[in-house]
């Protein structure tokens, strides 16, 4: 009983990871019905943006702690987002309207620059960076078993909830979120009544970005140490959860990245973990053969 | 008010439009009918700058939007409840009436919803249902209603009668009436249902394939004996 709960509070944490990331390419899918396969790279951008805040940071001699995480929380979101931003402009823009096929390789080519862009600048070796939160709490003992939940764990939590609080308020309470569930809908018709539309794909891109960005920050304080690479995984893991919870269902994306984040803590928990990758896209599969538009999808809608 | 002068409109390789002259003046009903596939709603969407004219100027009240982009088009006046109705089917009416505000001054928006609401009682019955689960005739009004939300001055409306009852039908065209002589509205009408558009209108033209073949009053063209023949016989009312 005591190592099941470890195992949901872990599980739940990486979850909270991937459901903020998959958040962005389904909201990108909802929009303009293409994959944004740069999608984790911008999620890498993130964590690297957040160790050079902290190191910056380090040097400034700021080490009150929350006073760091807040100043990191915010420029690594404002930084990713304007990653997020340019990248639509320069790579998927100009191709609007153009074969059906075009952003899509041309979202491939940008996951490769970005990369390599990341390794040319930041070099190929890995970033270690400081344990930043540290401690936890003991919820209880069972026999010689502690269930712990670390701070960071609540911290990513709390973050998460509190993310997904502020964006659900975004997407069904204001005129922005409005005007992007418009688009999503009837393009041609969200022009008629006033939407910028291509401003409000923009936002789109912006918005996914910014929550993962917030991911990548959290994983560069779980792990300490991040590289040019863990976009592509990260990323892989993350459109699976999108696809699992039905791709362009908000939350659906939250859903599929907490399931996803649970079997991967169990399976590594109770079984081998080696085969955690393949007991989650096995997953995948079932459900998929099961519910082909995933667990909270929509019939799948065209887009032109 | 509107001055549509030798527009053409392609779709691909298609011309849709071959040059086409249309005039609206301030405070009339305006029809256009044709058969299926003539072009008549790609007229009202080349007005909206989607697609947009090849050639050929749009002006209205006296300002040139043919290149306009599409969503500064209802900040100048103009609105339109298209082809289909296109509800933002997962959004409930009151959100779609919200969306045709978005471009008005907030101040005006409980006002103009009260108005809406008066035209058609049934979108507040319906206020929080999603706009994908209403019937025809609810969808149209609701159309019809989020273009009003605009405070417009022209009012495009492409075929509201299209799939309805007769009763609903009739219901309607009394509002297009209602808005037109109590709020001077402007409104250009597409219709096939070309005996009902035809008695409203206070003139009207005829296209055939990408092209005005002829205009005149609604009622010179309720008596012309082509028209009766072409658009009105086999009781499309
Ligand atoms: N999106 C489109 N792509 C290609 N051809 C189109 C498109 N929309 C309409 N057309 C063609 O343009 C012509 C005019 O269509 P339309 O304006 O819809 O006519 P109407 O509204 O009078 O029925 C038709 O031949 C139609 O097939
Ligand atoms: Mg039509």
């Amino acid at each position: 009983m005591a190592y099941f709960l470890q195992q949901l509070i872990n599980g739940l944490t990486l979850g909270s990871i991937y459901g903020l990331i998959a958040i962005g390419y389904t909201m990108v899918y909802g929009i303009i019905g293409m994959i944004n396969f740069a999608h984790g790279e911008i999620y890498m951008i993130g964590a690297f943006i957040s160790v050079i805040t902290f190191l910056v940071l380090g040097e400034l001699g700021i080490s009150y702690i929350p006073l760091a995480l807040v100043v990191v929380l915010l420029c690594t979101m404002v930084l990713t987002g304007v990653w997020g931003w340019t990248v639509e402009r320069i790579a998927y823009r100009p191709l609007r309207g153009s074969f059906r096929l075009a952003p899509l390789i041309s979202a491939i080519g940008m996951s490769i620059a970005l990369q390599n862009g990341v390794q040319v600048s930041q070099g190929a070796r890995v970033k270690p960076i400081q344990p930043i939160i540290q401690g936890g709490l003991t919820l209880f003992h069972q026999g010689d078993f502690d269930v712990v939940v670390s701070y960071l764990q609540i911290f990513i939590l709390v973050l998460t909830v509190a993310l997904m609080i502020g964006f659900t308020w975004l997407i069904t309470r204001t005129s922005l979120g409005r005007q992007q569930r418009a688009c999503e809908q009837d393009r041609t018709m969200a022009g008629l009544v006033g939407v910028n539309v291509d401003r409000t794909i923009s936002m789109t891109f912006v918005m996914g970005a910014v929550l993962a960005s917030v991911a990548g920050l959290m994983v560069t304080l779980q792990y300490g140490v991040i590289d040019f690479y863990i976009g592509f995984l990260a990323g892989m893991k993350a459109f699976t959860a999108a696809v699992l919870g039905g791709i362009g269902s908000l939350p659906g994306a939250m859903l599929g990245g907490l399931l996803i984040g649970l079997i991967e803590s169990f399976w590594s928990a109770y079984f081998t973990i080696e085969y955690k990758d393949v007991a989650t896209f096995g997953i995948l599969v079932l459900v998929l053969i099961f519910r082909p538009t995933g667990l909270l999808g929509k019939p799948e809608v065209e887009k032109v | 008010m509107l001055e549509v002068r030798g527009v053409h409109t392609f779709y691909g390789q298609i011309e849709a439009l071959k040059g086409i002259d249309v005039t609206v003046n301030e405070g009339e009903i305006v029809t256009l009918i044709g058969s299926n596939g003539a072009g008549k709603t790609t007229l009202l969407m080349t007005i909206c700058g989607s697609p947009r004219a090849a050639k050929g100027t749009i002006t209205f009240e006296g300002r040139d939007i043919t290149r306009m982009p599409t969503h500064h088009l209802v900040g100048t006046g103009i609105a339109q409840s298209p082809e289909g109705r296109r509800i933002f089917p997962r959004m409930t009416v009151y959100e779609n009436l919200q969306m045709g505000a978005l471009r008005t001054d907030p101040k005006y928006f409980k006002q103009d919803l009260d108005m809406v609401y008066s035209l058609f009682p049934r979108l507040q019955e319906r206020q929080e249902q999603r706009g994908g689960t209403l019937s025809g005739g609810e969808q149209q009004m609701l159309a019809i209603g989020r273009a009003l939300m605009s405070r417009p001055r022209l009012l495009l409306l492409d075929e509201p009668s299209l799939g309805l009852a007769p009763m609903v039908v009739r219901q309607i065209f009394d509002v297009i009436k209602e808005i037109n002589r109590r709020d001077k509205m402007t409104v250009f009408l597409v219709e096939q249902n070309a005996f009902h558009a035809l008695k409203l209108a206070h003139r009207a033209y005829v296209m055939v394939n990408g092209v005005i073949t002829l205009q005149g009053s609604g009622q010179e063209l309720l008596a012309n004996p082509e028209i009766r023949a072409a658009y009105l016989e086999g009781g499309s009312h």
